[in-house]
């Protein structure tokens, strides 16, 4: 994995969580579901939220709430040093070069749509060619195929194979003289592939193609480093790492930044106005117009502090184990298949079952207290190339525990008795 | 707290294993419609001959859960012979059993349907129970065999 998640040093010794601990850190693990204690298995969707984040909005609320880069007032000084501080960490987060390079979005979404409708459009023509894959959620195919569109370029797909790993010779083959951007899933939130992002890179920039990572699933599991992938954007979303929802980060290289034109236009992202002309302030403000989400950003800032102290590898080490552990039992359930067997995988665990539909699947285990997603997972191209409507998907984050695996176990086996 | 045994009665699960007129129909006018749930991608085809008013056979196929197959099933059972009026009158019954506000002596009046009550303590699966319904009301509604293909 080291490789791939962008680990830069070879593996320390391995790095432990403290379980117990991390859970007393996030409130809402304690309630229970229809009587039941909640078993969270639906991270990939959204995380949950550690105190330190709900404390860090709410006091920024109670105690310093006020505009940013506006008031010369004490309050407004304030936010904006937060907010600022907040961009230096996650800077430091993925590793990059410069806080320019770090724009705060909407979420995921926004972050790739910023990249479609000002990298993109600016530089599509007709007959060029946009490479995604099979296995990317909607969010990282439909803006490539509304700006495809309006330019007269072509979006393409990597196809996968049967195992759901993306197929690299396909890809090879795929990219061309006329391919201007590669975009492509860090973490299949649908299959729960790791794409090797860096052998991607290397062979979209080989042919000149920017590449855009969608960092949505991985950023809360892979440590990235978005220097060591080598990619040119990567877009991920604050509520997937427990932080709040509403914001998002796009980083961008600062050479291609510069040369983006804004995408939105308003207060915040000038220089100066006036009813004939208009200069843009420098990157990353040119990105974010209008009042930014302040209080997310802030809150976002006390969700990286918190993953940093426990720190990714420890958590990327129990993810893992703990993904190896449920794939061995469900397993043993009869009548289950696994809907995604990649090399490397991590975090996701989607499967089918004989006896009931995912939504099936989805009412029973949560009259056991017990959160799933069941359908599609927005990423409707790969369930049809894997041949089913939808999955059930069990998706696991660093306060998940063997016991909880455990009783999603029981929960299958109540589905083979209340369906089979 | 509502039982799961009051969702999955016998009688759905029954229907969900072996479905009644799980198949499409052909011939001069048959109309059928598209069932699609775009949250959860469940997708199913309501075949219908009508004779004059009443509705002579119903059909279905398609992909779905326990709960929206089992509603197709017993739908298609239930409106065989039924004139358009009292179909569109009994899926309003229908919503509102599903939906909790049918009283038990209108329940009655649903005969086998009724085994659908225990989908009102399941808000998020009404949609599921409904969608085949939606579908037979827009191919009543909707043009003959002319206008739709029955290939």
């Amino acid at each position: 994995m080291a490789a791939q998640g962008g680990l830069a040093a070879p593996r320390a010794p391995a790095p432990t969580c403290d379980v117990a601990r991390i859970r007393r850190d996030f409130p809402v693990l304690a309630r229970t579901v229809h009587g039941r204690p909640l078993v969270y298995l639906d991270n990939a969707a959204t995380s949950q939220k550690p105190r330190r984040v709900i404390d860090a909005v709410s006091r920024f609320y109670a105690e310093e709430n006020a505009n940013i880069h506006r008031g010369v007032h004490a309050l407004s000084e304030r936010a904006t040093a937060a907010y600022d501080a907040v961009r230096a960490r996650v800077r430091a987060f993925f590793n990059a070069a410069s806080e320019r390079e770090i724009v705060f979005t909407g979420g995921t979404t926004d972050g790739i749509n910023l990249v479609a409708r000002s990298y993109a459009r600016s530089l599509l023509r007709p007959g060029d060619e946009v490479l995604v894959t099979e296995m990317e959620h909607h969010s990282n195919i439909v803006p490539w195929q509304m700006v495809c569109e309006e330019t007269g370029a072509t979006l393409r797909a990597v196809p996968v194979d049967d195992r759901g790993d993306l197929l690299l010779e396909e890809l090879e083959r795929l990219l061309g003289p006329r391919t201007r951007v590669v975009a492509v899933t860090h973490l299949s939130n649908a299959l729960g592939t790791v794409n090797p992002v860096r052998r991607i890179v290397e062979a979209a920039h080989a042919v000149g193609a920017a590449v855009l990572v969608d960092g949505a699933q991985s950023a809360a599991h892979l440590r990235v480093d978005v220097r060591a992938l080598g990619c040119d954007f990567f877009v991920c979303s604050g509520h997937k790492l427990f932080g709040p929802t509403g914001v998002g980060v796009l980083y961008g290289r600062e050479e291609l930044l510069e040369r983006m034109p804004p995408w939105r236009g308003g207060g915040g992202m000038i220089a100066s106005v006036s009813l004939e002309r208009t200069t843009y302030a420098p990157i990353p403000m040119r990105f974010e117009a209008g009042t930014p989400p302040i209080a997310p950003v802030i809150g976002l800032g006390a969700a990286l502090e918190y993953l940093e102290t426990v720190g990714l590898e420890a958590v990327a080490a129990h993810e893992q184990a703990l993904l190896a552990y449920a794939t061995e039992r469900v397993r043993a359930i009869p009548g289950l298949r696994l809907i995604g067997t990649a090399r490397e995988r991590a975090s996701v665990l989607s499967f089918v079952m004989e006896q009931a539909h995912p939504h099936d699947i989805g009412t029973i285990l949560d009259r056991e207290g017990i959160a799933i997603r069941a359908g599609h997972h927005c990423a409707q191209p790969i369930m049809r190339r894997f041949g089913v409507p939808a999955t059930a998907r069990a998706s696991f984050a660093l306060y998940n525990t063997r016991e909880e695996v455990d009783a999603l176990v029981r929960g299958l086996e109540r589905v083979v008795e209340v369906m089979g | 707290m509502a039982d799961l045994t009051e969702l999955y009665q016998n009688v759905i699960l029954d229907h969900n294993r072996r479905p009644r007129n799980f198949h499409p129909l052909e011939g001069e006018g048959v109309r059928k419609a598209e069932g699609y749930n775009p949250l959860c991608g469940d997708q199913l085809t309501v075949w219908l001959k009508l004779d004059g008013e009443r509705i002579d056979q119903a059909s279905f196929q398609g992909s779905g859960c326990a709960i929206s197959k089992a509603s197709a099933s017993l739908m298609t059972t239930a409106v065989r012979g039924r004139t358009r009026a009292e179909t569109v009158e009994m899926f309003e019954r229908f919503h509102r059993l599903v939906t909790g506000r049918l009283g038990p002596e209108e329940r009655e009046t649903l005969g086998k349907l009724a085994v659908f009550a225990g989908v009102a303590e399941f808000p998020i699966r009404v949609k599921c129970a409904s969608l085949p319904w939606h579908a037979l009301k827009a191919a009543l509604e909707g043009a003959a065999a002319e206008a739709v293909s029955t290939e």
